[in-house]
């Protein structure tokens, strides 16, 4: 075997736009760099030929070609190998043979089109200098069974030889490499078929290559990664043997063959082999005990494709399975008197059942969202024959989202987005940040029947209460969703509702969002929903007008003098080892395993403490595959670099004065280079004292030297274009898990930081090691508040740290005008080593703390009510 | 006539090594032509500079240039190149003289032409070959000319392909008895050369035989856009080159190994025309006519070659020395190699 293999030629995949999904979005982006990158790995890793293929349909897959190729020119890292041209498009490949100094291949010329143009094609790159693959397709069709693969075969070589005086060593054959155990019986002796044929071109065509592409063989068994790589070697095993030489193989997909256990070996042979007529049903068997991580794999087999495609369409919409969606759409579409009515009859009535099944949650949101992918896809299909016939379809109502000026985070809008329309509602999404003016334009231009504004940081709060005094100012009607992580059911009653006249709903997660809708677009339910509503906001008004408070306000002063008495004098500070700002590079793979997994599930509507939530009796199967697919993603973000993680840290000499932090310049303390500025939690504590994040900062007054850090860290570089991508590619699911999976990987890097502070750069705990659950509990000594969350809640603070570590110029993060982090994937803070230092909740403050706040940052009145608006009282 | 002048000429390379002629501009600056000179009565008006458009004097002086074809075939060259290094319409465009471009290597062919019919004339059992010479051109097409923009080129395929078919078949009708597509330091501007002469041959009907020579930049051992020699010649072997080799930019000293890389695997003639030695301070060139024979005395005794001659700074001395030299010695023998597939990136692969 290994000496079968020196001489098989290795042709690397992963530059390939159908069939590297990573590599494709790259290339749609334009991220051509990052595109090199691949080239270059695959190189790296031992592909002695790479094979280029751009077409894609969204893209001018020449110029894809040529620009590609003109790249590769300049990094001899890559370019040392020869280049396999790979397009169906005759006019790509010659526009890449146009580019290459080297002798490629073109991949590939076949009889398919009549001799003619097979001879004037092969003349061409003769003339160009290259070798060629050549399909074992005819006229007739592409060769399924040996004897056809070999006819064509030799009937091609014939053609080249002899007619057109192509070097018959510079041919190489691809006589299709088909799917076995399918459950389709006439498929079963396919890989016996191309064994078979290869074995005679190579006896009788001499010099003549024999290629192919491997993972085609196992495709029933997607899912199942050991089945699928014993599958592999044993067919390669068999065809190398038979005198394949070349192939498109991905090498990490390839177990060796007597490694494979014997049982799977056997089975698996039997599949290739075609040895008898059980084969498929035996390793369908016994391919479970194979999978990884020994969980059930769900058998897949293609027996569904056998259905009439009105049940086809409906398994793939409940099963999430997009491979086949267009090809069951244009067959639909070829039976359907009117394109619609292929989206009003089985498509919608696949929809149905996926929203019943949600409704009675039997299906959970990962799923809604890959069904909905399945239908998206659909519908792109349909699209152009349905604007070729000028039909209006007819959709439950058109609906605006957008997440607010300011904010730029999009994951729950996202959600809501897709879930209506799996409900059929028409989504027009002008992203984030998006000023108040450009949504209410676009719900006139696009006539939209609903808008729904989305934010996460609590200045976007305002920014609603904004959009509907304008709503209201300019007369409209439409009714207002509120959504995101920072708006209430109170916030939305006491700030928002009483602005407009018209209907304005809070909605707490997305499933809900459905339900609000229909009410609201309904001709007859919607004025008693809309008093109905009225009256509950009336309600959650007067409560919390009554409302007393449940702790009582104290003055500032006496609060100040509530504070945490720590013994400065008795305190050794401890001395950071390395002062001063440095930025920090990480890789992806690192911060693996500090991500808490928790937030991720609850992301997605799956409520539970991870790990148990795998085991949850409810949610433990959509569990465990969100976790499985945000694990693939994971990984391929680790391997693509797609994503990227940047961060910059700084310790700094510092001293409390008062509720203020001074940032010194040097070690000399005579020049404050910044301030930080803390709130202070502002209610009668009868036990424990009355928090401010500066308490555990030495005072200057005590003599003692002490510090403070500051980071800012994200792993969001590239998430908007991965997940821009994902949506051109009508993959919601994707495009949200990408985002989700960025956002816990932020975190985890402010977890991995923080360690690193504690045990080299302040170093106070060198000796600390703590477990991922450890870190997780934050069981360690000292805190790293974020500004905009609890302890630290007015969000200008992060201006601080983002001058005092030049946050922009190290790691490109921007602050918006409301001070939300870009990219949203980012998290930003203080740290604080002393231990007692802890988190807290500043809460509500009062008048006197507003009022000296404003005065401490030199703000008016106005700006301070603005910024810690939060924190006063509604 | 063209089959019987690759017969012989086959003939001839199978008993002996041929002598290729030494540089044309080094000749032409010994003459130290003026900007008058260059224009002649002809361009007396032209209105860019003219003066270094060596390819020009074919027009404006040509005795100049028999002259030198003369001296290079009383050296004892059997072959010598046509004037027209910078002939291109790509290349005159310096001067603003693409639509010269035809005239210039029709003019240029045909005096070469004449300088060898005479010479044959004078002595038939030593016939004498016109090598109608294509040059790389000022630009390439496989680098980027901006550091900033590697995707960027300011010249394409289809555009070499069209000024070399232009070029190559003014050589033709001007006479020339081989096409010589040389100093070639971007294989990609060489693949548009040699689709351009297959195509015009087979335009026009004709076949003439082809010789391909590349120019090793530095002691990487890599042409300019980065192929090793073995890779570069995998690159442009599928037009089926009479000869295939190097030349310029090194000494006979630095380029004996990358000689001897082609040698070793090209399965047609191998020639070679080295500077004499590396430029001096001034641009001169040192490397004597003696020392120069001695290297490619060298050579041929190691059965490296089928056809040497020089590249810059070498003379008529320098032809005549190598021309003893090598009189007596055996030429290269083609060696047998077993048919693989042989593709090249900057490197070779071979299955």
């Amino acid at each position: 075997m290994s000496q079968a293999r020196a001489t098989f030629i290795n042709v690397g995949e992963r530059t390939n736009v159908t069939g590297s999904a990573a590599f494709k979005r790259l290339i749609l982006e334009g991220d051509y760099e990052k595109a090199l990158e691949v080239a270059r790995q695959q190189v790296e890793n031992g592909a002695q030929i790479i094979d280029i293929n751009m077409d894609e349909a969204m893209l001018d897959s020449e110029a894809a070609m040529v620009k590609f190729l003109n790249l590769i020119a300049s990094e001899p890292d890559i370019s040392r190998v020869p280049i396999m041209l790979d397009s169906s498009k005759w006019s790509v490949i010659e526009a890449g043979l146009k580019c290459v100094q080297g002798k490629a291949i073109v991949n590939s010329i076949s009889l398919k089109e009549g001799e003619e143009l097979f001879i004037e094609h092969a003349k061409k790159i003769q003339r160009y200098g290259a070798a060629t693959v050549v399909m074992a397709f005819d006229e007739v069709g592409q060769a399924d069974t040996e004897d056809r693969k070999f006819e064509i075969c030799e009937r091609s070589y014939d053609i080249l030889v002899n007619k057109v005086g192509f070097p018959p060593e510079d041919i190489i054959f691809d006589p299709n490499i088909f799917a076995v155990a399918t459950g389709i019986e006439e498929h079963n002796n396919y890989a016996v078929d191309f064994i078979e044929a290869t074995r005679r071109i190579r006896k009788e065509l001499p010099y003549a290559s024999i290629s192919g592409g491997l993972s085609n063989i196992s495709f029933s068994f997607r899912g199942n990664n050991p089945v699928r790589e014993a599958m592999h070697s044993v067919f390669l095993y068999h065809a190398i043997q038979a005198g394949m030489n070349m192939g498109i193989v991905n090498a990490g997909q390839l177990a060796v063959y007597s490694d494979i256990p014997d049982e799977l070996r056997d089975a698996v042979e039997d599949v290739i082999l075609n040895r008898h007529d059980g084969a498929t049903d035996r390793l369908l068997e016994i391919a479970p005990k194979y999978k990884g991580d020994g969980q059930a794999v769900v058998k897949e087999t293609l027996e569904w494709r056998e259905q009439p495609v009105n049940k086809r369409i409906e398994h793939a919409l409940i099963k999430g399975i997009a491979d086949y969606v267009v090809e069951d759409t244009e067959e639909a579409r070829l039976q359907a008197k009117r394109p619609l009515d292929v989206i009003e009859g089985p498509l919608m009535d696949g929809m149905n059942v996926v929203g019943d099944l949600f409704g009675e949650g039997k299906m959970f949101l990962p799923q809604v969202v890959k069904s909905a992918r399945v239908m998206k896809k659909a519908v792109a299909h349909l699209e152009p024959f349905i604007e070729a016939e000028k039909e209006e379809g007819q959709t439950n109502g058109k609906i605006l989202m957008a997440t607010v000026k300011g904010d730029v985070h999009d994951i729950g809008k996202n959600i809501v987005g897709v879930v209506l329309q799996c409900n059929n509602y028409e989504i027009v999404d002008l992203g984030v940040m998006v000023p108040a003016a450009q949504i209410l334009q676009a719900a006139t231009e696009h006539n939209v029947d609903i808008i729904g504004l989305s934010g996460l940081i609590t200045p976007s709060l305002d920014e609603m209460v904004h959009v509907a005094k304008e709503m209201q100012r300019l007369d409209m009607d439409l009714p207002l969703l509120i959504g995101g992580a920072t708006t209430s059911k109170a916030h939305t009653a006491v700030k928002i509702e009483q602005n407009y006249e018209h209907p304005v709903v809070y909605v707490p997660n997305a499933s809900r969002a459905v339900g609000v809708c229909q009410q609201l677009l309904s001709a007859e339910n919607k004025a008693a929903y809309a008093s109905k509503l009225s009256q509950e906001y009336e309600k959650v008004r007067e409560q919390h007008a009554r409302k007393t408070p449940r702790s009582q306000p104290i003055t500032l002063e006496q609060a100040r003098a509530n504070s945490a008495a720590i013994d400065w004098q008795a305190y050794d500070i401890p001395v950071p080892k390395q002062l001063g700002v440095q930025s920090i590079d990480v890789s992806l793979a690192e911060l693996v395993s500090y991500i808490d997994w928790t937030p991720f599930f609850l992301t997605w509507s799956l409520a539970g403490k991870y790990p148990r939530i795998l085991d949850d009796e409810v949610v433990g199967e959509e569990a465990k595959r969100l976790f499985e697919d945000a694990n693939t993603m994971l990984q391929s973000l680790i391997e693509s670099q797609e994503l990227k993680a940047k961060g910059v840290v700084g310790i700094f000499p510092a001293n409390r004065v008062d509720d203020d932090i001074e940032i010194y310049a040097d070690e000399n303390r005579g020049d404050v280079a910044y301030v930080a500025h803390h709130l202070r939690q502002q209610t009668l504590k009868n036990k424990g004292v009355n928090g401010c994040l500066s308490d555990f900062i030495a005072p200057k007054s005590s003599g003692k030297v002490d510090y403070v850090g500051a980071f800012a860290v994200t792993a969001g570089i590239g998430e908007d274009e991965l997940a821009k991508a994902y949506e051109a590619a009508h993959d919601d699911y994707n495009a949200i898990m990408v985002k989700a999976v960025a956002d816990r990987l932020a975190e985890a890097f402010a977890e991995y930081l923080h360690e690193k502070v504690r045990k080299t750069i302040w170093a106070y705990a060198p000796d600390e090691d703590l477990s991922n659950d450890d870190l997780i509990r934050e069981k360690y000594q000292g805190i790293r508040p974020a500004p905009g969350y609890a302890a630290c809640p007015e969000h200008t603070e992060k201006q601080t740290i983002w001058d005092l570590l030049d946050v922009e110029k190290h790691t490109g993060m921007t602050l918006t005008e409301s001070y939300a982090m870009w990219p949203g994937a980012s998290v930003s803070g203080w740290y604080f080593s002393h231990p007692e230092s802890r988190y807290f909740a500043v809460a509500q403050i009062q008048q006197d703390q507003l009022e000296d706040y404003a005065s401490r940052k030199g703000w008016s009145l106005e700006e301070a009510e603005k910024w810690l608006a939060p924190n006063l009282s509604l | 006539m063209i089959e019987k002048t690759l017969e012989q000429l086959q003939q001839s390379l199978n008993q002996r090594i041929l002598i290729l002629d030494g540089a044309m501009g080094t000749m032409i600056q010994q003459y130290d032509p003026q900007e008058a000179d260059y224009r002649g009565e002809r361009f007396k008006d032209w209105p860019s500079d003219l003066k270094g458009n060596n390819d020009l004097l074919t027009l404006t002086q040509p005795e100049m240039i028999t002259e030198i074809h003369e001296a290079y075939l009383d050296a004892g060259a059997d072959i010598i190149e046509t004037n027209t290094f910078n002939a291109t319409t790509i290349s005159m465009a310096d001067y603003d003289m693409q639509s010269l471009s035809r005239e210039i290597n029709v003019e240029a062919a045909r005096l070469a032409k004449e300088a060898c019919e005479k010479y044959t004339k004078y002595n038939p059992s030593r016939p004498r070959y016109v090598a109608g010479v294509l040059g790389p051109t000022n630009r390439t097409a496989s680098i980027s000319p901006d550091v900033n923009d590697p995707g960027m080129r300011n010249i394409d395929f289809d555009t070499l392909v069209e000024a070399y078919s232009e070029s190559c078949e003014a050589l033709i009708e001007g006479g020339s008895d081989l096409i010589l597509i040389e100093t070639v330091f971007d294989t990609l501007n060489a693949k548009a050369a040699a689709y351009a002469v297959d195509s015009t041959f087979e335009k026009l009907d004709v076949r003439l035989p082809v010789m391909i020579s590349g120019t090793i930049t530095d002691a990487s051992g890599r042409t300019l856009s980065g192929q090793t020699a073995e890779a570069f010649y995998y690159s442009l072997r599928h037009i089926k080159p009479l000869t295939f080799g190097l030349n310029c930019a090194l000494g006979p000293d630095l380029l004996r190994q990358y000689v001897e890389e082609i040698s070793n695997v090209a399965e047609c003639y191998v020639s070679a025309h080295p500077n004499a030695g590396l430029p001096n301070e001034f641009g001169g060139y040192d490397l004597s006519a003696e020392d120069m024979a001695e290297h490619i005395g060298e050579w041929a005794s190691s059965g490296l070659v089928n056809i040497v001659g020089g590249c810059c700074g070498s003379t008529p001395e320098h032809v005549k020395a190598i021309a003893d030299v090598v009189s007596a010695v055996k030429p290269r023998e083609i060696p047998d190699k077993p048919v693989k597939m042989r593709l090249s990136g900057l490197e070779p692969f071979v299955h």
